[in-house]
């Protein structure tokens, strides 16, 4: 399988995301613009401009029609997907990182940063039907982790959101009282920063990357440990197939940490794991930098990464792959 | 102490008394001193806290005893003259000399006290003037302030030692009867050191003893391996068990930097050196040589680091380690070091120097004992402008006799390289060619076990080549050298046997830069390390082939099991990332890897020498086939059980995780109507789980009709 290279962005990448129906691929970079591409042959379709900041996080409604971004800018942005027209902007005080929207696309979550004295805070939106019906104002808040928020999905049926980031803890809270219902317990959570977050399709479970060189899989309702993958790196983004039983590493030693001239000395591998046996099966080379994007297609025959390089590579798996044996 | 009325009580007293309560002035009462009536004051504290001193300790105050006893007129005359005698090795302190005196006749005790600023000084001045004449009667007697409290214990009576019952000790070697055969190591990875058994068969490490903050720099095994020996800032310490690791021996030596046993374990060399106080100074250091089973200091050593410096005019601060080396095979007989124009040899049993002096060696630049007998070897290099040769000697001891000796000619460097029997001294000589302006290089052997000790030299094929390393095959008549100038050096076999140097091959090309030789020979690994970024070659000597090629990225140190079983590879925390170790065959084939962070340390726990005579080994190596049925039919159970106890394993994770997805199927079906509703009705679930169907379509392209022959 020969990987197609996209360069699009002029600086590194930070988010991957495939629509429901696989055939898109919306990739977001600290340059200003995240780009959306033909997920089949990387063609780039068109991009997004209108952010002041690094792009940080997307997502895209169910129906491929809104896409929503969270930048350092400060701002948060729904878009028109076809059209590339900015159809609101939520204002902050501080830079939105982490964006998701409900279940039904009737809400959405947007994590924003500690910055200048504010500490970071989950905000909840209400998104409307009709754009022009679009405000501003926050149906829910929620403070409390100190450091940055890296990720906040919404659990289960919209009724908890789960937050993870600086502070190594995972966090479930009530969607309806704002309450923090769990924590996850510090004997078995990560030892550093969470840096990344990936849910099942059926949200029952998902899959939490550090920099403590490891990854783990949690269940959505209990918030209980089930599995541990064990790297040689800082693990800065994760994906699960939703076709078969592999996780997908990736990360890389710290670009700044980088001191020898040999390409394998970083690391810069996407890796491989048996879901279930915690085994590392393989590894995708390429990027010459650390990997900070993952995402799966829909449909499970294919994956791209993003690397601190500035490129995504779009793999097409061989049919080699599928015959992997499970166990 | 009575108890504390209450307010109560007390009025009813006063009542009874007659006491005016209200005219009390409280402020006014005072308590007799000491007494507190039982009323706790809130002032305590303070009081406490007013009267503690500062409990630095008297180390820095030394006491001079045996002083001239004078009058009043002459005490100014005695305070100065001990005043210069003792300010020599030290500041001392303002106000820090203190001369006691009569009362009434006001005439001198004959004694004094002296207050250095740091208990170091006080300890050289001790030193220096213990037994200081000052003149035929007065032999000063000096000793620290801190001691005398253990002088005045001194019973007067003599009482006969007690003997403690002999309690039988553990087996200090039981690993060695390890069931399995197994060998011992200890790493070091962050704040924790870990002794583990390296069990390959199992493919993993099975942990033996742990401790976090075990030694405060590194650890070291004896080399025998009864002991572990560990640095702490008060001193050494070595650890030992039948079962586990226990305390079995301290040696104090405060700030103590550097460790070295003795090659047979008797005794061990702890080195510290310290700062002066005076800058202008240079460097104290002190050596102790203690005895390792009672924990005495047998001889200690201390002077300037200049005097302990390796390589006389080195110009360098530190010293090369270790300081003494040990001669004489496993016997520990001998030790010796290194000076300026001289080799200093003691023996063990007095700890002297052998006949009470050195052996004058003019600029002896290096020197070496072989590893079993008595013998060592010295460089000495060109004086004089190439008047003098330089010159290779054999010396033999205790009778100090000159064995053998060899003159060489416009030499830049030497270095000699002893096959562990101490059969073959290789002396590699760096000589300049006619233009002085390029090295090339030849080699000296020496056959030391044969009869006037016979010299041949010999050069590589092409002796303009760089020597990169060198390496005798242990317990061989084999030695491996890596050469060649290019990025990828040749690497070449020569065997000594037969009176004569020959050459077994040449490889060529090969990214390596060290040898590492198994411990019972015939294997070697040509290793590629720092440059080459772990490239590993295991090469069979005897049959000359390849037996696998590997690679340990960023490999830092190679280790060989001291059995020549295994191998482990590690990379250490000079490196960030990477850090833990493989364990390998002897073949090439890795067994198992363990990642640590900060990875410091990996030491095989070294074996005794067998008990096999050599003949009897070398028939071992012949017949293995005999010997080894009984490991492989081991090996094929352990194998079995593996594969067993992993598909066992297998299945339970995989039943385990069967339960998760049935759970969450199960939520999933429960959640199904809200979930709609949340979609607005839309019903979406199907499209959610991907499914992948095949499906046949047939499509009729054409009809003809043919009408087929009967045959």
């Amino acid at each position: 399988m020969r990987p197609i290279l996209m360069k699009g962005h002029e600086r590194p990448l930070t988010f991957l995301k495939y629509n429901r129906d696989g055939d898109l691929l919306f990739s977001c970079a600290k340059d200003h613009t995240p780009t959306v591409w033909f997920a089949d042959n990387g063609e780039r379709l068109g991009t997004y401009r209108g952010h002041n900041g690094a792009v940080w996080c997307c997502d895209v409604s169910r129906d491929s029609t809104r896409l929503l971004t969270g930048s350092a800018d400060q701002t948060a942005k729904l878009w028109d997907v076809q059209s590339g027209t900015q159809l609101f902007t939520f204002n902050f005080d501080s830079p939105a990182r982490a964006v998701d929207f409900s279940v039904g696309d009737k809400l959405a979550v947007i994590t924003t940063d500690p910055f200048m004295g504010l500490t970071s805070a989950i905000h909840v939106k209400r998104i409307a039907a009709d754009p022009d019906d679009q405000v501003g104002d926050s149906v829910l808040v929620l403070k409390g982790p100190l450091g940055r928020i890296n990720r906040a999905v919404w659990g289960p049926l919209n009724k908890t959101i789960i937050s993870a980031g600086e502070d190594a803890v995972i966090r479930i809270w009530d969607t309806e009282t704002g309450k923090l219902l769990q924590e996850n317990e510090k004997e078995f959570g990560h030892k550093k920063t969470i840096t990344s977050l990936a849910k099942s399709t059926d949200c029952s479970h998902f899959l939490t990357g550090s920099l403590d060189k490891s990854a783990k899989l949690w269940d959505s309702r209990s918030l209980s440990l089930i599995k541990t993958y064990v790297t040689e790196r800082p693990v800065n983004a994760v994906a699960m197939s939703p076709l078969l039983n592999h996780v997908v590493l990736g990360g890389g030693q710290d670009a700044s940490a980088v001191t020898t001239t040999d390409h394998r000395a970083g690391k810069f591998e996407a890796k491989f794991y048996d879901k279930i046996l915690q085994e590392e099966i393989g590894g995708v080379k390429g990027h010459f930098g650390p990997i900070n994007a993952l995402a799966f297609n829909p449909d499970g025959k294919s994956f791209s990464s993003g690397g601190e390089d500035g490129y995504v590579r779009l793999h097409h798996f061989d049919s080699e792959y599928f015959k992997i044996p499970s166990i | 102490m009575a108890d504390v009325m209450s307010m109560e009580d007390i009025r009813k007293e006063a009542a009874q008394l007659n006491i005016d309560f209200s005219g009390v002035d409280w402020n006014s009462i005072r308590l007799p001193h000491g007494e507190d009536c039982g009323i706790k004051s809130d002032d305590d504290d303070l009081i406490e806290e007013d009267s503690l001193e500062f409990d630095a300790g008297f180390g820095n105050i030394i006491v001079v005893d045996n002083l001239p006893v004078v009058p009043k007129e002459k005490f100014e005359k005695l305070e100065g003259v001990v005043r210069k005698i003792y300010s020599q090795t030290g500041v001392i302190k303002e106000n820090g000399l203190w001369m006691p005196v009569e009362e009434d006749t006001g005439k001198t005790r004959g004694y004094c006290f002296i207050e250095y600023n740091t208990p170091q000084e006080a300890e050289l001045a001790k030193e220096k003037t213990h037994g200081y004449k000052l003149d035929r009667a007065h032999i000063f007697s000096v000793n620290m302030f801190d001691e005398i409290d253990k002088f005045m214990r001194v019973p007067d009576e003599w009482a006969p030692p007690e003997i403690k019952p002999y309690t039988p000790g553990e087996n200090l070697q039981r690993w060695l009867t390890d069931e399995k055969g197994r060998d011992q190591f200890v790493i070091r990875a962050g704040s924790d050191t870990e002794v583990l058994w390296n069990d390959a068969r199992q493919l993993k490490a099975d942990p033996v003893y742990k401790r976090p903050f075990w030694t405060e720099s590194f650890v070291q095994w004896s080399p025998l391996g009864t002991y572990l020996a560990t640095v702490h800032r008060q001193g050494a310490a070595v650890w030992g068990g039948a079962s586990t690791f226990n305390r079995l021996m301290r040696y104090a030596h405060p700030q103590v930097k550097l460790i070295d046993f003795s090659p047979g374990e008797k005794y061990l060399v702890t080195y510290s050196s310290h700062e002066p106080s005076n800058p202008r100074d240079t460097h104290r250091v002190v050596l102790n040589i203690f005895d390792v089973r009672t924990g005495k200091v047998m001889r200690d050593f201390k002077g300037s680091a200049d005097e302990y410096a390796i390589g006389g005019t080195g110009g360098f601060t530190g010293v090369s380690w270790p300081v003494f080396k040990w001669g004489g095979g496993k016997e520990d007989k001998y030790f010796a070091r290194m000076g300026k124009n001289l080799i200093s040899v003691y023996e063990t049993e007095t700890f002297g120097l052998i006949d009470k002096k050195s052996i004058k060696v003019e600029n002896v630049m290096d020197f070496s004992w072989s590893p079993t007998d008595p013998i060592f070897a010295i460089f000495v290099p060109e004086l004089g402008g190439g008047n003098q040769p330089a010159r290779v000697s054999l010396f033999q001891i205790p009778s100090k006799e000159e064995l053998r000796q060899k003159n060489l000619f416009s030499v830049s460097d030497c270095k000699m390289y002893w096959q562990s029997n101490g059969e073959y001294l290789a002396v590699k000589v760096d000589r300049y060619t006619k233009t002085k302006k390029s090295t090339y290089t030849g080699f000296e052997l020496f056959r030391i076990k044969e009869r006037d000790i016979p010299i041949e030299v010999f050069e590589l094929d092409n002796k303009n080549d760089k020597v990169i390393s060198f390496a005798w095959e242990p317990k061989g008549h084999r030695f491996a050298v890596i050469h060649g100038d290019n990025p990828r050096p040749d690497v070449s076999f020569y065997s000594v046997k037969g009176g004569k140097v020959s050459k077994l091959t040449t490889l060529k090309q090969k990214q390596a830069n060290a040898l590492f030789w198994s411990p019972s020979g015939h294997f070697i690994i040509l290793a590629g390390l720092k440059g080459f970024n772990g490239q590993l070659e295991f090469y069979n000597v005897d049959e000359l082939e390849t037996m696998a090629t590997a690679e340990h990225f960023m490999a830092t140190d190679i280790e060989w099991d001291p059995t020549g079983r295994y191998v482990a590879t590690s990379v250490t925390s000079v490196h960030e990332m990477e850090n833990g170790f493989n364990i390998w065959s002897f073949n090439g084939k890795l067994l198992y890897r363990i990642l640590k962070d900060h990875f410091f340390q990996f030491l095989w726990r070294p074996r005794p020498p067998s008990f096999l005579s050599p003949e009897k080994e070398e028939e071992i190596f012949k017949n293995l086939k005999k010997y080894s049925k009984k490991y492989d039919v081991q090996d094929q159970d352990i194998s079995v059980l593996l594969s067993e106890q992993d598909r066992e394993k297998r299945k339970q994770l995989k039943d385990d995780w069967e339960r998760w997805v049935n759970e969450w199927k199960r939520y999933h079906e429960e959640e199904k109507m809200e979930r709609q509703m949340l979609r607005d009705g839309e019903a979406s679930d199907v499209e959610e789980e991907y499914e992948a169907k095949e499906i046949e379509v047939e499509e009729l392209l054409d009809v003809s009709e043919e009408v087929i022959q009967d045959a």
